[in-house]
């Protein structure tokens, strides 16, 4: 009985002697790479640089492309808006509606058009003027063009177009809305090339790791042979390379964080003068948290899928020679 | 331990390098391979140490047929033999310590185990001062010593030289050959090919003589 234990108890001690060695033979492997590296740091540094470009480039597209978005909805309500007033409304009563809204704090100026004068631009208007001469009497509103402050505060407008919506004169209060739906279709092109960027870059780093560690396989033919002799299996000799796949890709990623930060504090400057010009309507969007574990996630895949794609396309052919 | 059973290996093109080989080989026996140059004797090793299969016939290690062993299970197959080979097949840019203890790195022991049996088996092959040494300061003979050491680290069941000797002088080919023998002395089976049937005659045990890819003499 106590026999049977201590069989046991020596199984399990060997069991975790065995696991033990394991972590350490795989910390051995992973310091190891890494001083391989720092053996050839010329060629390292160089694969480290593209990697971290092309690693920084579509993060800082696609924070650009963030901050453009904030931005145009930033501007939703402080733009431009006219104020068309219901038919039968007379001119005093329309004027007087302007003189209320122009003592608005948060109204910069008004613009007056009566609807004699629209009917007027009508008639000067080639095609429209037989139409026009057409009609007996004038059916077009008089509209009120409303150019807020540049430091308007997005909610007191709204309110303010809330309140002119329910206003016993007012027809309709119409957003001016041409240029937003144009820039927000260029944001939404852009955010789908930061896409395509971040896939065509993604698949460039993995062909650059890959290519690193093909020829370091190469350089280290006679050890993989040698090994191989020696009854390594195919995850000890795939080991090491996956490891340097794993550094590209963190170094790589570390550098992208570090080229990101520099851009953003050289665009520091400019973007506090926009968001002055808007009014402080948006928050800038930098880098952050997130943005940050997402480049070192993607550098890591990246590395990693580089390293396996080399060593299953070519440590397999590597068969000893004798 | 070993056994060939009618055995034929076919290169992809060109003759028979085996034809119909059948022999067998006890747990502890010394066996020297011979033959001339293009008999067979490297065919026949690496069809033990699945660097080849055979066409036909059966290889059987310790029972098992090795022939048909499943790609994943190979690691664990060579894990069990020790080879040394004629240009020795050290890493240059590995020290002499490094060398010998990678068999016992690649079978996951603990750093502690490995440095006590790396300077035994130096200790047993006599160079026990050049453990920071590259091969490349080593003399040939030494080289070739180191590479017995690396061999016989792991405690393999089973020892397979070709042609251990094949760059050594006579005086540093019986040294080798000692060393071989101290080995199967306590009990390793041990498959030597070689061309140097003086050195045969001098240390006595079994010889197998190959011919043309058949078997001439056992
Ligand atoms: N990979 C190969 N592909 C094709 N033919 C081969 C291959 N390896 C060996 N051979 C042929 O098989 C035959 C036996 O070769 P093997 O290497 O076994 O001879 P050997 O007895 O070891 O000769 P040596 O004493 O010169 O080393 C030779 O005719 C050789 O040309
Ligand atoms: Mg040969």
């Amino acid at each position: 009985m106590v026999k049977l234990r201590r069989t046991e108890e020596l199984t399990e001690l060997r069991m975790l002697r065995t696991v033990n060695n394991y972590l350490i033979r795989h910390a051995q492997n992973c310091l190891g790479a890494l001083g391989n590296m720092v053996r050839k740091p010329i060629a390292s540094m160089l694969t480290i640089t593209v990697i971290g470009i092309a690693l920084a480039l579509p993060s800082a597209l696609s924070i650009i492309v963030r901050n453009g978005q904030a931005l145009a909805g930033g501007l939703e309500d402080l733009r431009d808006f006219s104020v068309y007033t219901k038919p039968g409304v007379s001119l005093g009563q329309a004027e007087d509606l302007r003189t209320r809204i122009d003592n608005e704090t948060v109204v910069r100026s008004t613009q007056f058009i009566s609807a004699s004068e629209a009917l007027e631009e009508f008639r000067d208007d080639e095609e429209l003027s037989d139409l026009v001469r057409a009609l007996t009497d004038n059916p077009l509103p008089h509209t009120i063009v409303v150019r807020p402050t540049l430091d308007a505060q997005p909610a007191t407008l709204k309110a303010l177009k809330n309140l002119l919506v329910q206003h016993p004169l007012v027809d309709l209060v119409k957003l001016d809305t041409e240029w937003v739906q144009r820039f927000s279709a260029i944001l939404d092109f852009a955010r789908r090339a930061v896409w395509v960027a971040t896939i065509l870059l993604g698949g460039a780093v993995i062909i650059i790791i890959g290519n690193t560690i093909r020829l370091d396989i190469e350089n280290r033919r006679a050890e993989i042979e040698v090994s191989k002799l020696f009854g390594a299996s195919d995850g000890f000799v795939r080991r090491p390379f996956l490891y340097t796949g794993f550094w590209y890709g963190l170094f790589g990623g570390i550098l992208a964080s570090l080229l990101l930060v520099l851009s953003m504090w050289l665009l520091n400057g400019p973007v506090e003068r926009l968001i002055r010009l808007y009014g402080g309507g948006f928050e800038p969007f930098g880098i952050d948290g997130r943005t940050l574990l997402t480049i070192f996630s993607i550098g890591l895949l990246v590395g990693l899928s580089g390293a396996w794609l080399a060593v299953a396309r070519h440590l397999a052919a590597i068969q000893p020679r004798v | 331990m070993i056994r060939f059973d009618k055995v034929t290996k076919r290169y992809n093109q060109g003759r028979d390098a085996l034809r119909n080989v059948s022999f067998d080989i006890d747990s502890g026996e010394l066996i020297f391979l011979t033959g001339h140059s293009g008999a067979g004797k490297s065919t026949l090793l690496k069809l033990i140490t699945l660097i080849e299969r055979p066409t036909h016939g059966q290889v059987l290690v310790e029972g098992r047929n090795i022939g048909r062993l499943p790609r994943q299970r190979i690691p664990a197959h060579r894990r069990q033999i020790g080879m040394v080979f004629q240009d020795h097949k050290l890493l240059k840019d590995r020290t002499v310590f490094e060398n010998i203890a990678l068999p016992m790195v690649i079978a996951n022991y603990a750093q502690r185990e490995i440095r006590g049996r790396v300077r035994a088996a130096l200790d047993y092959v006599g160079l026990q001062n050049k453990e920071t040494h590259t091969p490349a300061m080593l003399s040939t003979g030494e080289q070739q010593r180191i590479g017995i050491a690396r061999a016989i680290v792991a405690r393999p069941k089973l020892l397979i030289a070709d042609e251990p000797t094949g760059n050594l002088d006579p005086q540093l080919s019986l040294d080798i050959m000692n060393l071989f023998r101290r080995f199967n002395e306590v009990g390793v089976t041990m498959l030597i090919a070689t061309h140097d049937l003086g050195l045969i005659e001098q240390l006595g045990g079994r010889l197998i003589v190959l011919e043309n890819g058949e078997i001439k003499a056992d």
